[in-house]
């Protein structure tokens, strides 16, 4: 093998561990879209909740944002001193670090819309509601999307890190590498899916979000 | 029936937002069914927050408001606030909504039919004096002056008898201000909806109202109709809100249409022919006819040049009827129609009454004579029976002048 450049090394490992890939590539990403599924199913109530009291906002925000500021490496350990190794323990570091976005995208989000329409909402007899899903919701969804968009890549980074705890993914691969001598191509094998897989997740959720902008507020910008 | 329920009434209300002074102080107001009543006064006076009290969106501290006789405390606030138009500056669309859904956001609220619902959105995008494309719009692609026709058409989606509005054209530009207050106006009259309107602009005060409320720091400073108001201000303040210019021209500002028109239009039947037509004009030394019917009702005029050109094709005068005339009523004051007849450059404007009967013209002279008058009027001061005999004489001197 040691005839062949990095380059046909990595030519080499695709062509005989393709399936192996696939499956880890997939694995990658289901743990990184549990964990994001978890936190928006908690994150968004929350952020609605605390768009209400401007203080509780404040409070709750400044937690996640502690949460954010521990190194991911740390953050894993800890929680596996709890929940053990596995995939579980991903999925939990992974859903605590995207509830940041979420929580403060939500929260924005249902702030930003203006007071005047939800006032006239009110004086035209809405209940709370009605003004939740028939004006804050659909005028605040883009930047709920924005901020899923953001925690779904970085949740990606963490899944890679996650393979420390024996979670699998594409971290897997990247380890291997690293405690290859020569592991260069094994890297890189984990590496470039990883970076593919932020890339085409990011654009997605990128249109998903123009999609959701309301239709009456696109034509304004 | 002197005896009718108030459509709101406000009984010794006061509103205290948490360790502030009072924002309104022990109000007594009673506005009737039909009433286009004007709460006026500088920003912080309390008169936004004393409407917004009606519909309980802002709460009462002591007091109670009636609306058509029930205590507006007893009533769901969600209902209440259904059964009440309301208007805010800056109109308040939804923007992720097309024209259409926010119309009719009410009735579908209160869980109307489909059917019904485009029926409405189709009737009222009309009242609004808007083309029925516009319902599939979104508000931001309409001009700040159709979104707030929407917004005041909206409030009425529901045949809701009473309509709040919080300062709804304050943010529009003059000329656009001027064509909502006509539209909704023109929509009170003819739907007999109480309004209560809230403005800091004493000329839209002025020109709307039928019973102003004037506050200043909380408490009801004067409560009556405009006339009153404008010859009686109670206080300092409130011949500070009017302002210099408007009492002085107040006393002149009561001079009703009917009392400097002409009583004696020149006007032929609707059935003449074109030959008694063409004599009666130049009896008259007049270019134009007003048109009316057997019974004096006005149907429209008729144009000397237009005459010449169909004199052979057409027989009667109804033929060559043009319709399209702008008409004031004789109760209308001067100080609302001087301007507009002035602007629309036509030598006179005839006067109709309610049944559409024509009773007289106002010709432009008629009018620079009041002008003269309201400018001269200090230096040569005379009582206002004098003045309109002065004016009568000079009409049909002007009125001469005027039509050849």
């Amino acid at each position: 093998m040691s005839h062949l450049n990095t380059f046909q090394q990595l030519l080499y490992y695709y062509d005989h561990n393709g399936m192996y890939v696939l499956q880890q590539f997939l694995r990658h990403f289901l743990i990184s879209i549990y964990g994001v599924l978890f936190a928006a199913i908690i994150g968004i109530p929350i952020g609605i909740f605390i768009a209400r009291n401007h203080k509780l906002g404040n409070f709750v925000i400044s937690i996640a944002n502690v949460i954010q500021t521990i190194p991911s490496l740390a953050l894993l350990s800890i929680i596996m001193i709890v929940m053990g190794l596995g995939v579980n323990t991903v999925i939990m570091t992974v859903f605590l670090y995207s509830l940041l976005p979420i929580i403060k995208n939500t929260y924005t989000g249902m702030r930003n819309v203006n007071a005047n329409i939800i006032d006239s909402g009110r004086g035209m007899g809405m209940t709370n509601w009605q003004i939740l899903y028939m004006v804050r919701l659909p005028l605040s969804l883009s930047i709920i999307m924005a901020g899923i968009r953001n925690a779904l890549v970085l949740a990606i980074g963490i899944t890679a890190i996650g393979a420390f705890v024996g979670a699998g993914g594409l971290g897997d691969i990247i380890i291997r590498g690293t405690n290859a001598t020569n592991g260069g191509a094994l890297i890189l094998a984990g590496a470039l899916p990883t970076a593919l897989m932020s890339i085409i997740t990011d654009l997605l959720l990128n249109l998903i979000e123009k999609w959701l902008q309301p239709t009456g507020m696109k034509k304004e910008a | 029936m002197s005896e009718q329920t108030p459509m709101v009434q406000f009984k010794d209300v006061t509103k205290i937002y948490k360790g502030k002074t009072p924002a309104v102080s022990h109000a007594n107001i009673t506005i009737k069914k039909g009433e286009f009543c004007c709460f006026i006064g500088t920003s912080g006076s309390g008169k936004t927050t004393l409407m917004r009290m009606i519909n309980r969106m802002n709460s009462i501290t002591s007091g109670e408001v009636f609306i058509n006789g029930k205590n507006v405390n007893n009533l769901n606030p969600v209902d209440l606030r259904r059964k009440v138009g309301y208007v805010i500056q800056n109109n308040g669309l939804m923007p992720h909504m097309t024209i259409k859904e926010n119309i009719v956001l009410v009735p579908k609220l209160l869980k109307w039919s489909q059917e019904k619902l485009d029926q409405k959105a189709k009737e009222l995008i009309k009242l609004a004096e808007l083309p029925e494309s516009y319902l599939d719009r979104y508000p931001a692609e309409l001009s700040g002056g159709q979104q707030q026709r929407i917004g005041v058409v909206r409030a009425l989606a529901a045949d809701q008898d009473l309509i709040l509005m919080d300062e709804p054209f304050g943010a529009l530009d003059p000329i656009t201000r001027e064509n909502l207050q006509d539209l909704v106006q023109r929509l009170q009259q003819k739907m007999g909806k109480t309004i209560v309107f809230v403005t800091h602009d004493m000329d839209e005060a002025l020109k709307l109202a039928t019973h102003i409320v004037i506050m200043n720091d909380g408490e009801v400073v004067q409560d009556d109709i405009p006339e009153n108001i404008l010859q009686n201000p109670a206080n300092e303040f409130v011949e500070n809100l009017i302002g210099e210019d408007r009492l002085a021209e107040a006393k002149h500002d009561t001079v009703q249409v009917k009392e400097i028109m002409l009583t004696t239009p020149v006007k032929i039947n609707l059935g003449a022919s074109l030959k008694e037509a063409l004599s009666l004009m130049k009896q008259r030394n007049v270019d134009t006819l007003l048109v009316t019917d057997d019974d004096d009702h006005m149907k429209g005029y008729i144009r000397i040049n237009r005459l010449e050109h169909r004199y052979h094709r057409a027989s009667s005068v109804s033929d060559i009827l043009e319709s399209d005339i702008y008409t004031v009523k004789p109760t209308a004051y001067l100080r609302d129609t001087v301007d507009r007849i002035l602007k629309r450059g036509s030598s006179y404007v005839p006067v109709v009454d309610d049944n559409n009967k024509l009773v007289g013209i106002v010709t432009r002279s008629a009018l620079v004579t009041l002008v003269y008058n309201t400018i001269w009027g200090d230096t040569d001061p005379m009582s206002s029976a004098e003045l309109s005999k002065h004016q009568k004489d000079q009409v049909t001197k002007g009125a001469d002048d005027d039509h050849d």
